[in-house]
């Protein structure tokens, strides 16, 4: 096994020490050190899908957008509609470039009092998106909007889990049961102000809390010592890539990129093209009315082997028609599974598709995703 | 960090085991640590030949796939099918259950020329910071 090298540099979230005292394993991540792992991935994932994990989103970027023209603005710059968002409502949306290809995939929520948006924006992307929307704000001087980077202002962590809303509610006063999927409300955590979202990235019921940054670290405690008896661990970013992965929730860079336009990653749902203009809207209707070339697909690999991972090459009779954008081993299914972007006519659930790994194909099938639904 | 002292390790975290006229190879406590929840091996098939500091094998967790180094030359007469049916065994009892291979060394003074226990947990202590 090669040596990896430790490595310490990169920003801190304000839960750095915390993540170290629990013996996490830290790894830089889009210019952060944040914890991959804790317990172990597995323990990890198992414990999110039965009970509940806490995790540190403390590099996920937000931006404040407000001013009377910011409906506009939004709708200009995503995919999906932003003036069908209700006050206190939330929706996944995409940032289009004018080639049909996404900037970044983002959460839009419209503040619960009805003034203004806060966009929850990947750290990968953070840097890009913001002088993305600065741009696009000076082209549009027509429109009265205000953009600010509040993340520097604010701490996010997320419990996920059957047992978050059981856990979360013992430190709140808001009724949580009123907070419905893809929806925040304001009150008080542990005696800290605070937006709880019921959104996530794992599949499973929970909660995205935001707070001022100095009180992120009170909130973490109280959770955790709240959530003891309910088999709450921390989670690290390995168990969120596989947790995702099982619920089809796409990571920017691998199922998303500048060149992948929504309708081959399966996010027609998040394209709304009879909202009206909007950055890349003729790249992607012409793309909906000649069809996309590129498919992305689920598949589970049938014989054993390692896992399928970005990159690794797809190849259907011999032939490459694409590659894996995301792969692992499932641990909640006990087997390899993947997301692939292949050519369209070599899709469909059932179909077969082989996996170059390390120079052999390793056999797979094309299945139905989310390759995990939680039970209701 | 202390490592067992009848062992000869690597600086890619492979230990070896003399016994008798064969050696056993396998990784260390350190190893499976870094590499977290191991869910796949792949090792080579008995009779083929392994040479010293090129990759015999691979090990996956879920993180990663990283190549295994043969720690020394030789040829393969037994290889732990237990370990590969089960490879999560390499996290709980990497000296013990879940050795992988036994081989016939090609030149026992390679094995002499590896670090000892207390060279490789000072090796290993530095790697960690």
């Amino acid at each position: 096994m090669a040596a990896d090298q430790a490595q310490t540099e990169g920003r801190r979230t304000p839960l750095y020490e915390r993540h170290l005292a629990l013996g996490a394993r830290m790894i830089p991540f889009a210019g952060w050190i944040m914890p991959v792992q804790y317990s172990g991935i597995i323990n990890e994932h198992t414990s999110v899908r039965t009970r509940a994990g806490l995790f540190d989103l403390g590099h996920m970027g937000q931006l404040d957008v407000r001013g009377p023209d910011a409906v506009a603005f939004l709708q200009h710059v995503t995919t999906n509609d932003v003036s069908a968002l209700e006050p206190g409502k939330a929706q996944y949306s995409l940032l289009p470039n004018e080639r049909g290809g996404v900037v970044d995939d983002i959460i839009v929520y419209r503040r619960p009092a009805g003034d203004g948006y806060m966009v929850v924006v990947n750290a990968a992307n953070h840097a890009k998106d913001v002088a993305w929307l600065e741009q696009h704000r000076a082209a549009r001087s027509d429109l009265d909007v205000d953009i600010r980077d509040i993340s520097d202002q604010t701490g996010m962590i997320a419990i996920q889990g059957p047992e978050a809303q059981a856990i979360t509610q013992r430190l709140t006063s808001i009724d949580l049961t009123t907070i419905g999927d893809f929806s925040w409300a304001e009150g008080d955590i542990a005696q800290v102000p605070a937006m709880i979202a019921r959104t996530g990235y794992t599949g499973e019921d929970g909660f995205e809390i935001y707070t001022a940054i100095e009180e992120i670290g009170r909130v973490w405690d109280a959770l955790m010592e709240a959530g003891k008896d309910n088999g709450l661990v921390p989670a690290g970013l390995g168990a969120r890539d596989t947790l995702r992965l099982e619920a089809r929730m796409p990571l920017y860079g691998q199922e998303l990129a500048d060149d992948i336009c929504p309708l081959e990653a399966g996010l027609g749902w998040a394209v709304k093209l009879e909202k009206g203009d909007f950055i890349g809207r003729d790249a992607i209707a012409a793309m909906k009315a000649a069809g996309p070339p590129r498919k992305l697909v689920g598949f589970r690999l049938t014989e054993r082997s390692g896992a399928p991972r970005t990159h690794y090459p797809v190849q259907v009779d011999g032939r490459e028609v694409g590659h894996v954008t995301s792969g692992a081993y499932s641990p909640t299914l006990g087997e390899n599974i993947g997301l692939a972007l292949i050519a369209s006519e070599q899709a469909g659930v059932g179909k077969p598709l082989d996996v170059v790994i390390r120079g052999r194909a390793v056999k797979g099938v094309q299945v139905r995703t989310p390759f995990y639904r939680r039970a209701k | 960090m202390s490592s067992p002292q009848d062992l000869r390790y690597t600086r890619t975290h492979e230990w070896v085991r003399v016994e008798g006229e064969l050696a056993t190879i396998g990784i260390t406590d350190y190893a499976q640590n870094e590499l977290g929840d191991i869910t796949y091996l792949e090792l080579p098939e008995v009779g083929s030949e392994i040479t010293q500091n090129e990759p015999l094998g691979v090990v996956e967790s879920v993180k990663a796939a990283s190549d295994i180094y043969a720690p020394i030359s030789g040829q393969v007469v037994e290889r732990n099918e237990t370990v590969i049916d089960s490879p999560d065994l390499l996290n709980r009892s990497p000296y013990e259950e879940a050795w992988l291979l036994r081989i016939r060394p090609t030149d026992p003074s390679q094995i002499e020329a590896l670090m000892s226990a207390e060279e490789y947990d000072a090796f290993a202590t530095q790697a960690a910071h």
